[in-house]
């Protein structure tokens, strides 16, 4: 398992000049063997950065490592893709009119060409890898539910024998008595094989259960980065604390926003607003502390801050915590 | 799937129109093939004696200026005639494929110049382009399959390019290439298996089309050449002799006519049996019915906002009746909010529907009571049902794109119920849009409401929504998964705003959701719903430790939540919830459940009270909470 390395990668949508930037130099790092639970709002630039990775976007800057050399080389000199993708559909993400075991084989690298009986007993051994009876290769996806389906998306994903893996929302629409299955997979297939994955999700208890790292993104931007328990136990951008405020809890009376910033519509991706990108909705930034002013016009870096939070206002990085 | 098709067809092909198609078509296919081998020499025949005879018994359609036998003649022409189309078809549908699929296969920008190209092609006549052609290749049989072809061409590579692009825009596509399979791989594998039914229908008619043209520039002398004839070069013949006896027109129009009917007829056949047309249109909503009253309890308490009793959905299904929402109880006061929550599939909308009289036919609405506001909604339909419901139930869905018309203003869509419902004027309808919209905390209320509903971000289109809901002022307020689609802090929103709503103006709340934590946070109580039936009816502080069904504590269990244990693996459902059509005995969860006993598989358990108020659906009830563990928050954390 290698290391995938984003450095500075922006993605535009569109034009020059009347585009979306929806990916805006973005450094992030998934160490090997680890999970990096990517987290942010809708439109944030979650999948524009996973699909960029996997080649389904074109990057408009920067580049994309493994072990630093550009996945391209890599992939070039291997004879086949080292990154996988997951999606959030399992309805589209099988062919209907292929069964699954000739989808799962149909990633298998052809290089060199395993002989049909090696390729059928590693389809096999795929669907007991993801808790399917190896025996259901023959099936046409229409016949599985939406949970058996991503695991054979799974599945899939494994038999190219990737160097990592990119999870997109992959249990979003499932119903949550399966979405424990599906989770439970990944995890033990993580632990197994130390898959070193990118794992993007909306619900933070899900991240929070499958990651060891956690990235937060905003308006195209990483805004927090580092372990698991120091970003959820100790968050130090606003956004990131938002984020955590609103994850419903039982018993708790449903939040009240301040009221400055109570309204605030999440930002235009065709303008993102100058200085901080979440200034018009921080509830600690100068719309509610009019002192803060320098959230207007000041882009915060992450770097020198705890959790590398990109906000001015965020603690300093602890000193130990940079050797 | 695959025996709902096969159905499909047999139904298709069995039908007048499919036999109709099937038996004409065969009919042309082995007079193509054997009619030469029969008629050859008798059509060939010259008999300078009876030039130009009229139909009789030796020549039913008569002779022609060289004394041939015309049916013979027609009935030998057909063979010429349906080659000469089918290789003009070919043809086009070669070249469309080709052109169609060049933007998958070439990449983007070669594949954008393939595209305008078939844009401009499209946008000529298809006559025209065969004269062209024609001219272009030169007048005979091999120009006119060429100028007919290429003809054809460019609406097939529009069809083809469209449902391509379709395709290819799916995850499974995506899937494909990051595997590194290459493009006409994924096109033959992938894009083509996905597209072929409509395409085989597209060439069938395009077949039926191609004989129609050949028949028009044969005719018209561009086609074949003589001593060849097909049907188009008789019925030139036969025309210029028209005065003297009509039946040598008449025959080869007649074949040309019922030949490309054959084709025609069997592409909507095909198109009919793929599921491309659908042959039964929609039915109105079906009525309530009540069933027989029953003697009316004593007992009743003051009249809640919405009383449900023995709620029953029942849809038509493979000639049996199934049931996805049974015996279903509920009751809601003025400004409390009641919650549902179970798997998809549970039947947790339909009992919404069905409440807000919007199961449509052939599905039925049963119950012993369905009482909104203290009026009976039973027997359906009456324009006060109607009135009643439009002003004082406000509907919420989960995806409000779908309830939001995308062609008009926010504002005039929420004025519209205003004045559908109350006939208010115009612009006390529109003040009323805006101010409701300001309610619901849109910013810049009178600026958005002018705006349309791809203008607005997903959770302001909710409020909008809910908004709509709130035009008339709602005693009841039913939310269909409102926040499913919706980020968390999206969702606080909304869920803050219904809450408000609620307590300001004391109106109910149905709240449904698959998510038990939302419905702990939103409700005061919750109904879980599984198989179509309430298994539990409890208070929401009692939802996350202290249900009685194992159901319901499973379900909380296989929830992650911010203190779940992340080194244990997390709780599961065995199996999957149960087909509506194939209930098991006794009680549905059953199969799934651990405390299954010899009991639970012969009866199923009735919905029972305890505990004052709370009910539940289980013979060992009293057992789950130590049976099933609530793991969802670790024993650790908890003491410590
Ligand atoms: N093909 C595209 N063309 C133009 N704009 C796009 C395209 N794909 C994404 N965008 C824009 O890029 C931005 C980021 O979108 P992206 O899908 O990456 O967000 P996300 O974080 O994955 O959101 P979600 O949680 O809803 O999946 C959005 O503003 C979106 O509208
Ligand atoms: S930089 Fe300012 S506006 Fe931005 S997150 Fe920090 S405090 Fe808020
Ligand atoms: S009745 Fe029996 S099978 Fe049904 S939930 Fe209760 S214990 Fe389980
Ligand atoms: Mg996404």
């Amino acid at each position: 398992m290698r290391e995938l390395r984003f450095e500075q990668v922006s993605v535009r949508f569109g034009s020059r000049r009347r585009g979306t930037v929806a990916v805006d130099a973005v450094d992030l790092v998934v160490p090997a063997g680890a999970v990096v639970g990517l987290v942010g709002e809708s439109g944030s630039g979650k999948s524009t950065l996973a699909r960029a990775a996997v080649g389904l976007a074109p990057l408009s800057g920067g580049r994309i490592l493994l072990d630093g050399r550009p996945v391209r080389d890599v992939s070039r000199e291997a004879g086949r893709p080292p990154l996988q993708m997951v999606f959030q559909d399992p309805y589209s993400a099988l062919d209907p009119r292929m069964s699954i075991g000739d989808s799962i084989a149909e990633a298998i690298p052809r290089h060199p060409a395993p002989a049909s009986a090696q390729r059928r007993a590693e389809v096999g051994r795929l669907l007991e890898l993801v808790g399917l009876p190896a025996d259901r290769a023959g099936v046409r996806p229409d016949e599985l539910s939406g949970g058996q389906r991503q695991r054979v998306a799974l599945a899939r994903a494994l038999a190219g024998r990737p160097e990592v893996i990119v999870a997109d929302e992959i249990t979003s629409a499932l119903d949550v008595s399966i979405q424990g299955a599906v989770l439970n997979v990944v995890r033990d297939l993580q632990r197994q094989m130390r898959l070193t994955m990118l794992f993007i999700s909306h619900n933070l208890a899900v991240v929070r259960y499958v990651s060891d790292i956690v990235a937060v993104m905003y308006s195209g931007r990483i805004v927090e980065y580092g372990p698991v328990a120091d970003v959820l136990g100790d968050p130090q951008h606003p956004y990131t604390r938002e984020l955590l405020a609103a994850v419903p809890r039982a018993g708790v009376a449903v939040p009240e926003a301040p009221e400055p910033v109570a309204d605030a519509a999440p930002p235009d991706p065709h303008q993102p607003p100058a200085g901080c990108r979440f200034h018009p909705r921080c509830p600690v930034g100068p719309l509610v502390l009019p002192e803060r002013d320098v959230c207007r016009t000041a882009d915060p870096a992450g770097a020198g801050h705890r959790n590398l939070a990109a906000c001015h206002f965020a603690a300093p990085a602890a000193v130990a915590a940079v050797g | 799937m695959a025996g709902g098709s096969s159905r499909r067809w047999g139904r298709a092909v069995r039908s007048p129109l499919g036999v109709t198609a099937a038996v004409l078509l065969l009919a042309v296919l082995l007079l193509a093939v054997f009619a030469p081998m029969g008629w050859q020499a008798r059509a060939d025949a010259v008999h300078p004696a009876d030039i130009l005879q009229g139909p009789s018994g030796d020549h039913p359609a008569g002779t022609d200026l060289l004394g041939r036998d015309i049916f013979a003649r027609v009935l030998v022409a057909a063979r010429l005639s349906v080659e000469l189309a089918l290789a003009a078809t070919g043809l086009g549908v070669l070249v469309g494929l080709l052109l169609g699929t060049a933007p998958l296969l070439l990449g983007r920008r070669a594949g954008r110049w393939a595209g305008a190209l078939v844009n401009v092609a499209v946008a000529f006549p298809s006559l025209l382009l065969a004269l062209f052609f024609a001219v272009v290749f030169g007048v005979g049989a091999k120009g006119a399959v060429l100028a007919i072809g290429l003809a054809t061409a460019p609406a097939f590579a529009r069809l083809t390019q469209t449902m391509a692009a379709t395709v290819a825009g799916r995850d499974f596509i995506a899937a494909a290439r990051i595997a590194g399979v290459g493009r006409v791989r994924i096109l033959l594998r992938h894009v083509l298996p996905n597209i072929a039914e409509p395409l085989v229908v597209a060439a069938t008619m395009a077949a039926g089309s191609a004989l129609l043209a050949f028949a028009g520039l044969s005719f018209l002398g561009l086609g074949v050449q003589a001593p060849g004839y097909d049907w188009g070069r008789l019925l030139g013949e036969g025309l210029a002799q028209i005065y003297i006896h009509p039946a040598g027109a008449l025959a080869p129009a007649v074949a040309v006519v019922l030949a490309a009917m054959a084709f025609n007829l069997a592409g909507e056949v095909v198109a009919r049996a793929i599921g491309l047309r659908s042959a039964e249109s929609g039915t109105p909503a079906g009525p309530v019915t009540a069933p027989p009253p029953r003697a009316a309890a004593a007992t009743e308490p003051a009249a809640p906002l919405l009383a449900v009793e023995n709620l029953r959905v029942t849809f038509p299904s493979l000639g049996a009746q199934i049931s996805p929402v049974r015996e279903v109880s509920l009751r809601l006061r003025p400004g409390e909010a009641v919650g549902i929550v179970g798997e998809s599939g549970s039947g947790k909308s339909l009992t919404a529907l069905a409440i807000a009289q919007l199961v449509a036919a052939p599905g039925r609405v049963d119950a012993d009571r369905l009482e909104f506001l203290g009026a009976d909604l039973r027997g359906g339909g009456a324009a006060a049902h109607r009135r009643l419901l439009g002003t004082s139930l406000a509907m919420v869905f989960q995806d409000p794109m779908t309830s939001l018309n995308p062609t008009h203003r926010v504002g005039h869509q929420l004025a519209e119920v205003v004045r559908r419902h109350q006939g208010a004027d115009r612009r006390s309808a529109w003040a009323r849009a805006v101010d409701r919209l300001h309610a619901v905390r849109i910013p810049a209320a009178a600026r958005r409401a002018r705006q349309l509903p791809h203008e607005f971000s997903g959770g302001m289109r909710q409020r909008a929504m809910i908004g709509m809901g709130l035009m008339a002022s709602p005693a009841l307020i039913i939310a269909d998964e409102p926040t499913t689609a919706l980020d968390v802090t999206v969702q606080r929103e909304v869920l803050r705003l219904l809450e408000n709503i609620r307590t300001a103006d004391s109106v109910g709340l149905l709240f449904i959701s698959h998510d038990v934590t939302v419905v702990a946070q939103v409700c005061e109580r919750v109904l879980v719903m599984y198989a179509g039936r309430i298994v539990e009816d409890l208070p929401s502080g009692a939802l996350l430790q202290d249900a009685r069904h194992p159901y319901t504590r499973a379900l909380v269990a296989a929830v992650p939540g911010m203190e779940t244990d992340r080194d244990r693996p997390l709780a599961v459902i065995p199996g999957r919830p149960p087909d509506p059509a194939r209930l098991p005995s006794g009680c549905a969860f059953a199969p799934r459940c651990p405390l299954a006993t010899e009991v639970c598989r012969e009866q199923d358990p009735p919905l029972a009270a305890y505990d004052g108020d709370r009910r539940v659906a289980c013979h060992h009830a009293d057992l789950a909470p130590v049976a099933v563990a609530p793991y969802r928050t670790t024993a650790g954390r908890d003491e410590s």
